[in-house]
């Protein structure tokens, strides 16, 4: 598995700390939604950081799409999110992971579980089944701190229908009239927002670290099966 | 519950460099507890190196140490390891 150079094609603000970064990857070789790619930077004296970021787009010839929160104390995060251009370079390497990933042929129902940028995969699992023309029962809730912080607000309003049902949380501040959830994910909103255990949906969690051990164990004690809770976790920081 | 912790999805790059083969849906024996999993859903610190524990028991299963130009990884914990060839 090589590194390529992948070059920006464009860069697309989501939300105010939160860049989609398309590339142009030379021998992309495809991708599976939910995998992941590395992505190397080198500094003018050699010292090289990678990161692990989940690929955002579906799979589209030798276009791939990266979903970036921009973290404040971030080594790699900012340049991606503030420092590319279109034309500039970066490494990259990939596609990679096979356990937290979901193919339309593996049909449903489906849990998806995002907190904050943790929506980044399944918007891949998401974009996949409606590539596919799939109807398949699917379920997305998704936490964030505020309507202004929901990454693909638009594109999931256009979606849903058809056997997606999108749900939102929104933990921190709410527009006014709000009348959806406004706390963290507890058993209780998994419970109303389905599907239940007994139908063994397929459930992908993916979030900051806090985020995503909650709403395991909650998911479990609900009686979902623990093979069929797959996690990906990505640290501290994010939306919750 | 540390903050800080990942999972094996964020080692599967560096795993499947030295495996050729992809890891995250390789199973795991812990040799403390005798629990299986998949390698995606160990648990991930990142220090110095890299440590993979064990999600029931917390044995330390895989470190990961890498300079550059070489890495070093031990499987201390790590009874059997299965792999689809």
């Amino acid at each position: 598995m090589n590194w390529r150079v992948a070059e920006v094609v464009n860069v697309v603000p989501e939300t105010p700390r939160v860049k989609t970064v398309a590339f142009d990857v030379p021998g992309w070789p495809g991708h599976r939604a939910g995998q992941h790619v590395d992505v190397r930077l080198t500094a003018e004296d050699g010292y090289q950081a990678q990161r692990s970021y989940s690929i955002a787009s579906v799979p589209d010839g030798t276009r791939v799409e990266l979903t970036v929160e921009r973290l404040e104390d971030g080594e790699v995060s900012p340049y991606l999110t503030d420092g590319l251009r279109p034309g500039d370079r970066i490494e990259l390497r990939g596609p990679v992971g096979g356990y937290f990933v979901w193919e339309p042929s593996q049909g449903g129902p489906l849990l998806l579980v995002a907190g904050g940028s943790g929506v980044v995969p399944l918007m891949a699992m998401i974009r996949a089944r409606a590539v596919a023309g799939s109807d398949i029962d699917a379920r997305l809730l998704f936490s964030s701190r505020s309507w202004e912080e929901v990454i693909y607000r638009g594109e999931l309003e256009r979606l849903g229908g058809g056997g997606l049902t999108v749900v939102h949380t929104l933990t921190r501040s709410q527009p006014p009239g709000w009348a959806g959830y406004a706390r963290r994910v507890d058993a209780e909103m998994l419970v109303e927002v389905g599907p239940s255990p007994s139908r063994l949906p397929g459930v992908y969690v993916c979030g900051p670290t806090p985020f995503v051990e909650a709403v395991a164990e909650a998911l479990v004690e609900l009686g979902h099966e623990p093979h069929r809770v797959r996690t990906e976790r990505f640290g501290p920081t994010g939306g919750e | 519950m540390d903050a800080l912790m990942l999972d094996g999805n964020a080692v599967a790059g560096i795993l499947q460099e030295v495996f050729a083969v992809e890891m995250t849906t390789a199973i795991g024996t812990c040799n403390r507890c005798g629990g299986t999993d998949r390698v995606g859903a160990l648990h991930v610190f990142r220090g110095a190196g890299i440590v993979m524990r064990c999600p029931h028991c917390d044995n330390a299963l895989v470190t990961i140490v890498e300079d550059g130009t070489r890495v070093w990884i031990g499987f201390a914990g790590v009874r059997t390891l299965q792999v689809t060839v």
